[in-house]
């Protein structure tokens, strides 16, 4: 079941797909073009999506397409984007398994709204679950297109036909034909909805570890990020940040730019438009300079700063209905708790955190007779189209957004404010203009993962049988926030909150904090019923796929040798979370004095259902497992009289090689199940197993996150209420 | 000011305050030294100055006029990969690649300096690059494979 966090729930722009056959074949040139029809509502939701009026049931819509050119080459077209989950190479093999053809023979255009069908966007884990099955049966149904062709063409009787190697031969005859040859002539479309696919146990190109498509040009320095391109006549352009939060201009005065030394007359532009102050200058140095020149007054009301977060957050709830997520129940609760052997009363805390993507926003802006092309790396290209469109009052046709492999998002990047900076400023000096945002402006002004406040009450009897599990989110989301255990009574809930800081989607969403709140606390309910975590855990469930993660990480982490004492701690936790099932084992020593957190082995054990690319797989585990240590041990945005006072990576810590510990990964590849995405999920377990691994060392059971930003705090946290 | 890059010889007119990383990718559009804070925290910007690791983003350009700078760009030799390219390649030591032109620099800096890293001079060395992504154990993997890969005697 898909499950969109509500701050994802970005609404396509009312569209349907209009590219007519004819216009396929302008863009394109002759050759065949398969279509992809989608009607899966799952899969609508994320491409394709032509949405229906007044009630009308979704259309069909067009998912993606796959175009054999008369001069042989494969071109599929989809709307997703590159930013490091590797997708770009995990879709190439999807098609290469079905049209059998090497890899390499197959391009790939993504994320460009003149040229690929509408998506929704690159995020929840989806692409691998909808799109490559997808495409893969687009690639079926291309390599049976070949082969009727080749009937047609030899006069043959189908089934000596077969595809190999970028080839159709006929075994009766040992002719052989190239695919732009026997397209030559053709201007062939049709439509997909539906093909035989080879099934994963069968699979010879996907499910194995072919290296990244691109690799040699980002080992050389060759590929182009948006923020590396260059184009004619273009200029830099910087934005001036208000003082504050929500502030509003005041007062600007211009003159100081004609000050700074050795500026020719009309070299810099000033762009005034409401709040919005911008420079344009020939380069970087200069727009710096101009923006620091620049005199303005700003005024900005009251907000709260991080020491009050967490009262604000549980005091102001979002007034306006239908934000937040049904509660979830049954049984009745207080009785349950009452009749509990032991029960169980804590609240967790998490903080904002950004995402840091190492390239900062970015965008290269240009109008061209009215038609406005934006360069960005974006997670949703069709969406900050839109934004565009808005912004400027101009048809969405009229506004093309590419998306070069980007320098990663991690949620980050869904929306399109440097892609607007750009293109006002464009607009204004009439040439293009590209804006890369600094990292203070990316650790301030783009948005963070939503800190909040989580409570629980539970109960469980005295031979550690949970019965009651009662769960309050404020803030922080919706995503993972139903146990996986089993319970009678149970009431789980989300409340949205008034919140101080933007926030938005980050790698797992709210499934992190959640995860780490329940983990934690089925920690301090084992310990209270005298169980081991594992067997504890084992007890209250009964899904097979998480029971089987738990058991394999256990065993290979070694968990029944693992004790802890003062100085090493053992902790697991695990989870079920968009379609993965995820168990980590972490060991942790503690530096004396200090208090230094130091996590020394961590043990991954995933599911994900049939495994595409085993290697890229393991990269996406061990990438989660280092991201996760930062929102786990140290990373937190600090804010005060409305202005973040940590925007520097000096300050704002970030995992480094020294944090790194030994990462081991255990794949449980299940051809039986349909392929989940992998980029989030493995990110939950980490949390809470190493909260769990400094409770087992210390006794101390820190219930914030970030649990040690300097080191762990000398004075035990409250304890549990009995 | 005269800029020796890639054993090329480059004369410019330009501002002496003006960073060498903003010189690089902006006048001789060298572009695969890339910027990530501005402070020298993160090694996205790393080049070679005289063989050593530099944060680009931090010295001014005048500062080394006519030294030997080395790019991402200049680190393959005729089209043919360096050992460190080719290890990071194999090790699949990348996600997104945005950190790999500045990780590759730091690499070939310190097996340059280096030949033999241990485990432990490898993580020290790159500690001041940053991998958001998370790869650094394959950064690590990588690093040493280059090692091997370069006592094979392919890269004297």
């Amino acid at each position: 079941m898909l499950e969109v966090e509500r701050y994802e729930l970005f609404e396509g722009p009312a569209y349907r797909f209009a590219l007519e056959r004819r216009d396929f074949f302008k863009l394109l040139g002759g050759g065949l073009v398969f279509l992809l029809m989608c009607d899966d509502p799952a899969s609508a939701q994320e491409s394709g999506r032509g949405r229906g009026r007044g009630g009308e049931p979704l259309p069909q819509t067009v998912g993606g397409w796959l175009h054999i050119g008369e001069d042989g080459a494969i071109t599929v077209y989809t709307g997703k984007v590159e930013m490091g989950q590797n997708i770009r190479t995990s879709l190439a093999q999807a098609v290469a398994e079905e049209l059998h053809v090497p890899i390499a023979s197959i391009s790939l255009v993504m994320g460009d709204t003149d040229l690929t069908p509408f998506d929704m966007g690159t995020f929840g884990s989806r692409t691998t679950p909808t799109m490559a099955p997808q495409l893969k049966k687009v690639g079926a149904a291309a390599r049976e297109t070949l082969i009727d062709l080749a009937v047609e063409k030899w006069k043959a009787d189908r089934a000596s036909i077969s595809v190999r190697d970028g080839k159709v031969t006929n075994a009766a005859t040992g002719e052989s034909i190239g695919f732009g040859a026997l397209t030559h002539g053709q201007q062939l479309l049709k439509t997909v909805d539906g093909a035989a696919v080879t099934p994963a146990d069968k699979w010879t190109v996907a499910g194995t570890s072919v290296p990244k498509t691109t690799a040699r040009d980002m080992v050389t320095g060759a590929h182009r990020f948006t923020s590396d391109m260059v184009r004619p006549n273009m200029r830099y352009g910087r934005v001036l940040r208000p003082t504050a939060f929500n502030a509003k201009l005041v007062s600007l005065d211009t003159k100081p730019i004609s000050a700074i030394p050795d500026v020719a007359p009309n070299e810099v532009s000033v762009v005034h438009d409401h709040d919005f102050v911008g420079v344009v200058a020939p380069n970087e140095l200069l727009a710096a300079k101009a923006i620091a020149a620049l005199k303005s007054e700003w005024k900005a009301d009251p907000q709260p700063s991080a020491k009050e977060l967490f009262t604000y957050l549980k005091s102001h709830p979002q007034p306006r209905e239908g934000g937040g997520r049904p509660s979830t129940g049954e049984g009745a609760m207080e009785q349950a708790l009452q009749s509990a052997a032991h029960k169980l009363d804590a609240s967790y805390t998490v903080a904002y955190i950004a995402h840091v993507p190492l390239e900062p926003r970015a965008a290269v802006a240009e109008w061209e007779k009215g038609k406005l092309t934006v360069w960005t790396g974006t997670q949703r290209p069709f969406g900050v189209r839109g934004e565009l469109a808005e912004a400027f009052g101009i048809p969405e046709k009229s506004v093309r957004v590419i998306v070069p492999d980007t320098g990663s998002g991690y949620g980050g990047k869904h929306t399109g404010e440097v892609a607007i900076e750009a293109a006002r400023l464009a607009k204004f000096v009439e040439k293009p203009v590209k804006v890369t945002w600094t990292r203070e402006e990316e650790l301030t002004w783009a948005y963070f993962r939503p800190a909040g406040v989580i409570e629980i009450r539970s109960g469980v009897t005295a031979d550690g049988t949970l019965t009651a599990w009662e769960f309050h989110n404020y803030n922080s989301g919706g995503s993972g926030i139903e146990s996986p255990y089993d319970v009678a009574n149970r009431k789980i809930e989300f409340h949205p909150t008034q919140y101080p800081l933007r926030q938005g989607s980050y790698r797992g969403l709210a499934a992190t904090a959640n995860h780490f709140a329940r983990e934690s606390h089925m920690d301090d309910l084992a310990a209270a019923v005298g169980l081991d975590p594992l067997e504890f855990r084992l007890k209250n469930l009964k899904d097979a796929r998480l029971r089987a993660v738990l058991q394999a990480a256990a065993a290979k982490f070694g968990w029944d040798k693992s004790k802890s004492d003062s100085t090493h701690g053992f902790g697991l936790a695990c989870g079920i979370e968009k379609g993965g099932y995820v168990a980590s084992c972490a060991q942790i020593s503690i530096a004396q004095p200090g208090g230094k957190v130091k996590i020394e082995r961590v043990v991954t054990a995933f599911e994900c259902g049939a495994v595409v690319n085993p290697e890229h797989l393991k990269n996406q585990i061990e990438g989660s497992v280092v991201m996760g240590i930062g929102g786990a041990l140290f990373e937190a945005i600090e804010f005060e009289n409305r202005r973040v006072i940590n925007p520097h990576l000096a300050k704002y810590r970030v995992p480094r090689f020294s944090d790194t510990p030994i990462v081991e990964t255990i794949l449980l590849d299940r051809k039986d199940l349909p392929s989940a995405g992998a980029g989030e999920t493995p990110i939950v377990g980490l949390a809470p197993a190493v909260g769990n691994a400094i409770f087992h060392a210390t006794g101390m059971r820190i219930r914030a996150l970030p649990m040690a930003p300097n080191g762990l705090p000398n004075l035990h946290s409250q304890p549990a209420t009995n | 000011m005269e800029l020796v890059v890639n054993q090329k010889h480059y004369r410019l007119q330009v501002d002496p305050d003006r960073m060498l990383l903003w010189v690089l990718r902006d006048e001789l559009e060298l572009t695969g030294s890339k910027y990530g804070c501005g402070e020298g925290q993160c090694g996205a910007c790393t080049v070679l100055i005289d063989g050593a690791p530099v944060r680009s983003c931090i010295t001014r350009a005048s500062t080394v006029a006519g030294k030997q700078i080395t790019t991402i760009e200049g680190i393959a030799q005729n089209g043919r990969l360096h050992p460190v390219q080719e290890a990071f390649i194999q090790a699949d030591a990348m996600q997104c690649g945005y950190c790999t032109p500045g990780m590759i620099v730091s690499g070939v800096g310190l097996l340059r300096k280096t030949p033999h890293p241990s485990e432990a001079e490898i993580r020290r060395a790159m500690e001041g690059n940053v991998c958001r992504c998370g790869t650094y154990p394959r950064i690590v993997a990588a690093v040493q494979l280059a090692e091997k890969l370069m006592n094979g005697g392919q890269h004297a």
